[in-house]
């Protein structure tokens, strides 16, 4: 399948991204666009400043400079909530769940479900049977079930499951944009390939995904295109069919001169 | 053809063909009993204190018998632990945020002077007192809340400053008076509403522990079935990972602290019908019994675990302990020393039942 990206318009872009701690410079007038239903990865050398552009793009850091837009009107996150509320998750690497706390009640944390009427508007019941069905539900979707009980605390689950509750509620609730932070970082060989399996399922849905990753193997069987990180800034976009490993961590490191093509992909 | 290059890439993952294919299934091995045990303390984690309190009620009913096991000894015990459980209510409150309230007795103590003296040096009518005193209250709270959240300082050094300033604020409004039972009956008596009873059968009931109980049936309530009670919990658990999944931290912190103060100011009002005078150095004791409460009830000090029920049993086993040792005649030295087991004994519990995990 060939890809022609020119075409199409991206779902979300970011141009000339600014963002300065002090003296470093973590952002250097930075671009990025994500086209509907593609993975993309992002990679690039500790301190390249993926991170931060990761954190523009989710709300958890406000540029400096610069404009971000979704679906072609301009954005200005403050918070992770905002960015939420217009439709992009984030899986962070720290899963961001509360190990106390059960399935149900960490998928729908912040955004709780109440029972319908008197109760629920006067008293603020929650509506406990709606959340589990509904969080049983999209484990489902997402082939996550043969759970026993969702009202188990999510410190009894594995890493990999985990990882899964963290996903399956980003896909919930993403409507346009799931952004993955090193998914498969803390797993083993086993689980890894569970998480990557649920990733292709998540982008079969037609939800788009931005996945940072310093696995080369991983990026390379998932991604549909590569956003090479270097310095602050794009420094190129290539296609994983035509490079090799090898080639994106020489470009990544500065040892290879990206192609001329792949630089404005 | 990308296909075949990452079918190359990933012969290191041939090894798990043979492995099951189920994403992340949830499977439920067998057990031992002990591990059971465990799973079953992790999710229901009132169950010790529980076990414990109906235990030593059994214990001290075998010992005394009927001098014991009478209704008039039971409710004397829940007439005892009024106090302790209302403020102890409040420290649960701060304890699930991983947080401390050391300030929770002097906070209780300022609010029943306010209520005592606005009635009877500026001459308001009581109710409206009353009012003033549980505002006083919530307002302690907001500042501890502001100041741990908003300034981020840590909630022991908070409350450990709020205590010494609020204590000396009692001290000093009030001039170290006391208001005396006759004149509160006479001329302001709603201020010892908390302490009327009602008699069943030989049980007495003062108001002051149906409102306790009343204020557990709230909080139990409030804390399982609202978002705000899950958010507490969650903020206990890892603030930054509630932060993450959308919790305003900040703001919910502040109103754990400012519902705090108010219980504490509740619980100043039902000290004022416990003791008939409004006494400004009563209550001396309440910041570490109901720290105590907490812990033998079961509610982590690292927080986000533990129920309000819990906390409930606990000083239940403490006015059990007391009042069966007191009956039995012993020192009461041995009711401190047996506390001082159940507190390390409860502890203990907490950290193995943390442990759990798959």
């Amino acid at each position: 399948m060939t890809r022609d990206t020119s075409k199409r318009e991206p779902i979300l872009t970011a141009r000339n991204l600014v963002k300065r701690y002090g003296r470093v410079v973590a952002l250097d007038h930075t671009d990025f666009d994500l086209y509907p239903g593609e993975i993309l990865a992002v990679i690039g050398d500790n301190g390249a400043g993926k991170s931060t552009l990761i954190k523009a793009i989710s709300g958890a850091v406000v540029p400096d400079e610069g404009e971000i837009r979704l679906e072609g009107s301009p954005i200005h996150f403050t918070s992770p909530m905002d960015a939420r509320e217009a439709g992009i998750e984030t899986v962070y690497q720290n899963l961001a769940l509360s190990p106390a706390l059960s399935i149900a009640d960490n998928m729908f944390m912040g955004r709780e479900m109440r029972v319908p009427g008197f109760f629920g508007k006067y008293f603020r019941k929650l509506d406990r049977k709606a959340m589990e069905r509904v969080a049983r539900e999209k484990l489902n979707d997402l082939g996550l079930l043969t759970i026993q009980n969702i009202n188990q605390a999510v410190e009894t689950l594995s890493g990999g499951q985990r990882q899964g509750i963290a996903v399956a509620r980003a896909a919930a609730f993403g409507s346009k944009v799931v952004i993955m932070d090193e998914p498969t970082a803390a797993l083993g060989v086993k689980e890894s390939r569970r998480v990557l399996e649920l990733i292709k399922d998540v982008k079969a849905r037609g939800l788009p995904i931005v996945l940072i990753s310093h696995n080369m193997p991983h990026v390379f069987e998932v991604a549909d295109r590569i956003h090479i990180h270097r310095l602050g800034r794009r420094h190129a976009v290539i296609d994983p069919k035509d490079f090799s490993m090898s080639d994106a961590v020489a470009i990544m490191t500065g040892a290879m001169e990206p192609p001329e093509n792949a630089q404005a992909a | 053809m990308a296909e075949a290059q990452t079918a190359k890439d990933h012969d290191f993952e041939k090894g798990l063909e043979g492995s099951s294919t189920g994403v992340a299934s949830f499977d439920t091995h067998s057990r031992s009993l002990l591990d059971q045990i465990q799973h079953t303390l992790h999710s229901h984690p009132a169950g010790v204190p529980l076990i414990v309190l109906l235990a030593s009620v059994a214990g001290f009913g075998i010992i005394l018998g009927s001098k014991f096991f009478s209704p008039f000894a039971l409710t004397l015990i829940l007439q005892q632990v009024a106090i302790v459980g209302i403020v102890g209510m409040a420290q649960s409150l701060v304890v699930l945020t991983a947080g401390i309230d050391l300030s929770v007795g002097a906070i209780m103590v300022l609010s029943s002077t306010v209520m005592g003296h606005f009635t009877f040096r500026y001459g308001l009518p009581a109710g409206f007192a009353v009012m003033c005193g549980l505002a006083c209250g919530a307002l302690c709270g907001f500042i501890n809340g502001t100041l741990v959240s908003r300034m981020k300082l840590p909630p022991f050094i908070v409350t450990l400053g709020m205590w010494q300033i609020v204590l000396a604020t009692n001290f000093l409004y009030s001039a170290n008076e006391t208001i005396r039972s006759q004149d509160i009956s006479e001329q302001a008596p709603i201020l010892q509403f908390f302490g009327e009873k009602i008699n069943i059968g030989g049980a007495v009931f003062t108001y002051g522990v149906i409102g306790m109980i009343l204020l557990v049936l709230v909080l139990q309530y409030i804390l399982n079935h609202t978002s705000w009670g899950r958010h507490v919990y969650a903020i206990g658990d890892d603030p930054e990972a509630a932060e993450l999944s959308g919790v305003r931290v900040r703001r919910t912190l502040v109103s754990v602290y400012t519902l705090g103060g108010l219980i504490c100011a509740f619980a100043g009002w039902v000290l004022i019908g416990r003791l008939g005078s409004v006494s400004p150095t009563a209550g001396q004791f309440t910041n570490i019994e109901s720290i105590t409460a907490v812990v033998i009830g079961g509610i982590s000090l690292f927080g986000g675990r533990g129920s309000i029920l819990g906390m409930m049993f606990g000083a239940l086993i403490v006015g059990v302990f007391s009042l069966g040792l007191r009956l039995i005649g012993t020192d009461p030295q041995w009711t401190y020393l047996l506390i001082g087991l159940l507190i390390i004994f409860a502890v203990a519990i907490d950290q193995w039942i943390r442990k759990v995990a798959s």
